[in-house]
């Protein structure tokens, strides 16, 4: 099981990733250059958090054609796991791979804080260790992080339970008080129609260990070691 | 000369008369303007240099004091911490936003120039009250922000005052900690004649021009005319620069790195030349790549474009170094030479332009010997005149909503603090921790300095900064390592504001040499003071006697502090833990009401002396803490800061969302009530410690003749002391939160 890290220049969350996949899952690690045309039999590719090239134009709006972007949308397409966190999760909206965007926070505020997700998809790679409707502590950093969609697009993912992560109060409730940053729906994260590609804006590399305050994150880096390999990639 | 062309580049003729002794020669303009960068306080500190030397700078763990981009200690396990604290005031105060911002960005690079890879960031901000002052408020925060968050180091502490004083002169200091191999430390010195000078990063332009004059004069309304001055970030582009930098700090192709801050590229060549005997440079400036057209090597040399490095390079091995900038697409180019004519030649192609000694660019400045005059002293406090405390409830509510002790969350959450994994005592409570991975080792660091008692009492307020600096970092079980200092002060040439800064520096000295902490970096922010009704001038003009209009901000000197524990797992956080713990005061109580949040608040005085310190007993206080950390006796430690005793209960209780029931407090006179409840007496934490514990930490305290008294039982959803108070937890976040929106 090998998982390849991308890192554009303006990453920050990659040797964060790095770091929970080699020290706490303990599984193979690679970095992939944002120049990169191959992705060295990567198993699962994390696009992770950070602001790619500056980002001063929107989230992700030049990371979508560089190099390595080209190589993840046919990895994606043969079915190969992609995993956005933050950044990675606005590049991936970008470049289609998802649908929707992420827009500015509602408080026109940058928001570090800790959030609670109710998990709606536990059948996925990426959530198979979490129980249904499990409630997670994951911690958000960013200041572009309202998902929006436009109303066909958002029933459309609500209809094929594409949406894998909700902001919730402590107890699973998805209440607008829980909503950091104005999600439409509270969305936290979603999945495309396939199931492979995930983009989520809290961080679960920073809540995979327990004196950062909380080791959720980690089911999610553990189901994917576990389940990686028995996704098919042609 | 013409005064006005001196005044332009904040010389005054009597410095002008040392330059022509030196050279022998007029300078032309631009060695003027060279000249007048370096010579100005910000870069020359000649007013405070001769008081400065008296801080302690030296102790068993320093690789790297004063002197260099940044200080540097062992921390064990062959990891050194580098850190520094500068000041960006005067940018933040005509452009809050891009002011803090760049300030941020120029405190990270004196790490990198050492070699370190940045972990954290504090910072310490002085406002006017809001919301009066909410643009400088908005804007700093936002821009610290702006610039932390995009470059991907977290911001984890500091603090933030409020107080009329800082409406025209807000304070932006900024600290950054980094971490290297001690092997790997690198010092910012131009060896070997021959060598190349490389310049990294962003194209220059005309931004910032005489930054550092301007730095150095006091604020008036034509000061917003200054903008130009002040330098706009780039946060991604620093951050190319970041991991270039560290790419290139494991190849020897490398000599020294140096950031380019005030003063541009004349001060960095100039320092890296500076540091070595007889060590000269050559600089052409027509290799340097610009932004603008048309600019002149006047305005190459003395530009504050933001996000440059200069390199020293092995000859030869340019190409090596080039290959690591490209591959992080930044464009270096190699400018000049290390000569050993210990002269800084500048050239514009064929042509030179300037050739100045470098001993006279970077100690030529005559040193300023200033007079010091003891003013009135502020006026005295009758405690005994106080209404008797009325309301233990209301004014503890009163208390938790105002500016100075209200919950600073709204702000630490648009701060990314969490980026890199590290932080394992997040921002909130005292010092700040963050983990070394691949160790046990916590490094714990904050930055301290209560004005008001400054104001009061320099010599005493200095001490209190030092000793609040090291509660807050025992009080997360790590023991204090090591300072950095920011003096922010305002005009020294008035009497009144030079014994203050005398008094300041002297009260630090004693308090860092008992403590045992050397003072390794630091920087001198003077004239922070402003005339709302006068022209042009500078430090050189006449000193002015205290007047109406006048707003001078109080004595400043922020300590920033770094500490560390050997195993983090024996970290304390300042919240309640436990439903049954008991809750203990540790330290002694007095009639501290000088100087208090309490006394401002609550009767519109700022008045008296602030708290009595005694060092020993501090010392004898850490200890106890320390001792029951190590042996796991506490669950919790919270030093007692501004607001006393009763501010600081509710902060554990609302950190750990855990009520305590006490029973009524009857202070044996003359101890006062509110005196009890909201004095600031020194040396006081408050500590939670399951009950089996509490016969080994009485039988600690006993050892080292400290008080400890039971305050009550954690429990519950309210903080109550029996028949004084009663309130819901939800009462005093309500109170507290103020800020959050």
């Amino acid at each position: 099981m090998k998982f390849g890290v991308v890192v554009f220049p303006g990453t920050w969350s990659d040797r964060d990733c790095g770091w929970v996949v080699d020290q706490v899952v303990g599984a193979e690690l690679t970095y992939l250059w944002h120049k990169d045309t191959d992705l060295k039999g990567c198993d699962c590719v994390i696009l992770p958090g950070g602001f790619a090239y500056g980002d001063y134009l929107r989230t992700g709006a030049i990371a979508r054609f560089a190099p390595v972007m080209e190589k993840i949308g046919e990895f994606a397409d043969r079915g190969g796991l992609v995993w956005g966190i933050c950044n990675g999760f606005q590049v991936l909206c970008e470049a289609g791979l998802l649908p929707g965007a992420l827009i500015r926070n509602a408080s026109l505020e940058f928001r570090c804080e800790w959030t609670n997700l109710v998990v709606e998809r536990t059948d996925l790679p990426f959530t198979s260790r979490c129980a249904e409707r499990e409630v997670l502590r994951v911690p958000i950093a960013h200041g572009e992080g309202s998902y929006f969609a436009d109303p066909a697009t958002l029933s459309r993912l609500e209809q094929r339970g594409q949406v894998v992560f909700r902001y919730c109060d402590p107890k699973g409730h998805v209440v607008p008080g829980a909503n950091p940053n104005g999600s439409l729906h509270n969305i936290a994260g979603i999945v495309n129609a396939r199931g492979n590609v995930l983009g989520m804006m809290p961080h679960p590399e920073r809540c995979s260990e327990a004196e950062l305050g909380g080791t959720d994150g980690l089911k999610l880096f553990r189901s994917v070691a576990e389940n990686a390999l028995k996704v098919l990639v042609s | 000369m013409d005064e006005r062309r001196l005044r332009e580049v904040a010389l005054t003729p009597d410095e002008y008369k040392v330059i022509l002794e030196r050279l022998r020669r007029a300078p032309n303009e631009v060695e003027l303007g060279m000249l007048g960068v370096l010579w100005s306080e910000h870069c020359s500190y000649k007013s405070s240099k001769p008081l400065l030397r008296r801080l302690p700078s030296s102790g068993p763990g320093v690789l790297q004091g004063p002197g260099e981009n940044a200080g540097a200690v062992t921390i064990g396990e062959g990891w050194a911490a580098v850190f520094k604290i500068e000041s960006h005031n005067h940018p933040s105060a005509i452009e809050p936003y891009q002011g803090a911002a760049t300030g941020v960005g120029g405190i990270i690079r004196d790490v990198i120039a050492m070699g370190a890879r940045p972990i954290a960031l504090l910072d310490s901000l002085r406002f006017g009250p809001l919301p009066e002052s909410s643009r400088h408020f908005e804007g700093v925060v936002a821009g610290i922000g702006g610039y932390g968050n995009c470059i991907g180091i977290p911001t984890v502490g500091g603090e933030i005052y409020f107080d009329e004083c800082y409406t025209n002169n807000p304070l932006v200091n900024a600290m950054c900690v980094g971490l290297v191999r001690t092997d790997e430390l690198m010092r910012a010195r131009a060896e070997g004649t021959g060598n190349s000078l490389m310049l990294v990063g962003a194209d220059t332009g005309r931004d910032g021009i005489h930054g550092a004059s301007f730095a150095s004069l006091e604020l008036d309304e034509n000061s917003s005319e200054r903008r130009p001055a002040v330098q706009v970030g780039n946060p991604f582009l620093e951050k190319c620069l970041l991991e270039a930098c560290m790419d290139l700090s494991h190849t020897d192709a490398v000599v020294a790195i140096q950031d380019l801050g005030a003063a541009g590229l004349t001060s960095a060549v100039a320092e890296c030349a500076g540091r070595v005997e007889g060590a000269g440079a050559v600089i052409d400036v027509a290799q340097v790549q610009r932004r603008e057209r048309g600019m002149t090597p006047y305005e190459v040399m003395l530009s504050e474009s933001q996000e440059r490095m200069l390199v020293v390079v092995q000859r030869g091995r340019e190409r090596e170094v080039e290959s690591i900038f490209n591959a992080w697409d930044l464009t270096s180019a190699v400018i000049g030479q290390v000569t050993d004519d210990g002269l800084l030649t500048v050239v514009d192609g064929s042509e030179q332009v300037a050739r100045l000694p470098v001993t006279l660019l970077t100690d030529g400045a005559p040193v300023r010997r200033l007079v010091g005059i003891a003013p009135d002293p502020p006026f005295g406090l009758d405690i005994d005149a106080l209404p008797p405390l009325a309301d233990a409830g209301a004014t503890l509510l009163r208390l938790l909503a105002s500016p100075n002790l209200s919950s600073r969350r709204g702000v630490f959450r648009r701060y990314d603090h969490m980026v890199g994994d590290a932080t394992i005592v997040p921002p909130g409570g005292d010092a700040a921790m963050l983990r070394v991975k691949g160790t046990t080792l916590g490094l714990a660091m904050t930055t301290d300095c209560n004005p008001r008692y400054c104001h009061l009492d320099p010599h005493l307020g200095a001490q209190l900064a030092v000793a609040e600096a090291a509660r807050n970092i025992v009080a997360t079980g790590a023991r204090p390592l090591a300072v950095t200092d920011c003096l922010n002060f305002a005009n020294p040439d008035r009497p009144e504001v030079y014994w203050e800064l005398e008094e300041t520096i002297a009260g630090l000295a004693y308090a860092c040499r008992t403590l045992e902490l050397p003072v390794v970096s630091g920087n001198v922010s003077l004239y922070n003071e402003s005339f709302p009704t006068r022209g042009e001038g500078g430090p050189a003009q006449d000193a002015r006697p205290v007047g109406a209009g006048q707003s001078a901000i109080y004595p400043t000197p922020v300590v920033g502090m770094i500490g560390l524990i050997d195993d983090y797992s024996k970290r304390l956080g300042a919240g309640l833990r436990a439903e049954g713990d008991f809750v203990l005061l540790i330290g002694s109580t007095h009639n501290d009401l000088g100087g208090t949040e309490y006394l401002k608040v609550e009767h519109g005085h700022i008045a008296g002396r602030p708290p009595a310190l005694d060092l020993t007993r501090e010392q004898a206080v850490n200890r106890v803490v320390l001792a029951a950390a190590q042996n796991g006796y506490l669950h919790s430690a919270h030093d007692c800061a501004e607001g006393g005793m009763l501010i600081a209960l509710a902060e554990c209780c609302l950190l750990g969302g855990i009520g305590v029931r006490c029973p009524a407090v009857r202070p044996e006179a003359p101890l006062r009530l509110d005196a009890a409840f909201f004095g600031e007496s020194q040396s006081r934490f408050i500590v939670s410690v399951a009950s089996r514990a509490m016969p080994e930490l009485q039988s600690l305290a006993r050892r080292h003749n400290v008080e400890l008294s039971l305050l009550g039982l954690a429990g519950g959803d309210t903080l109550e002391f029996e028949g004084q108070l009663k309130l819901t937890l939800s009462e005093l976040r309500e109170a507290w939160e103020v800020l959050v929106p």
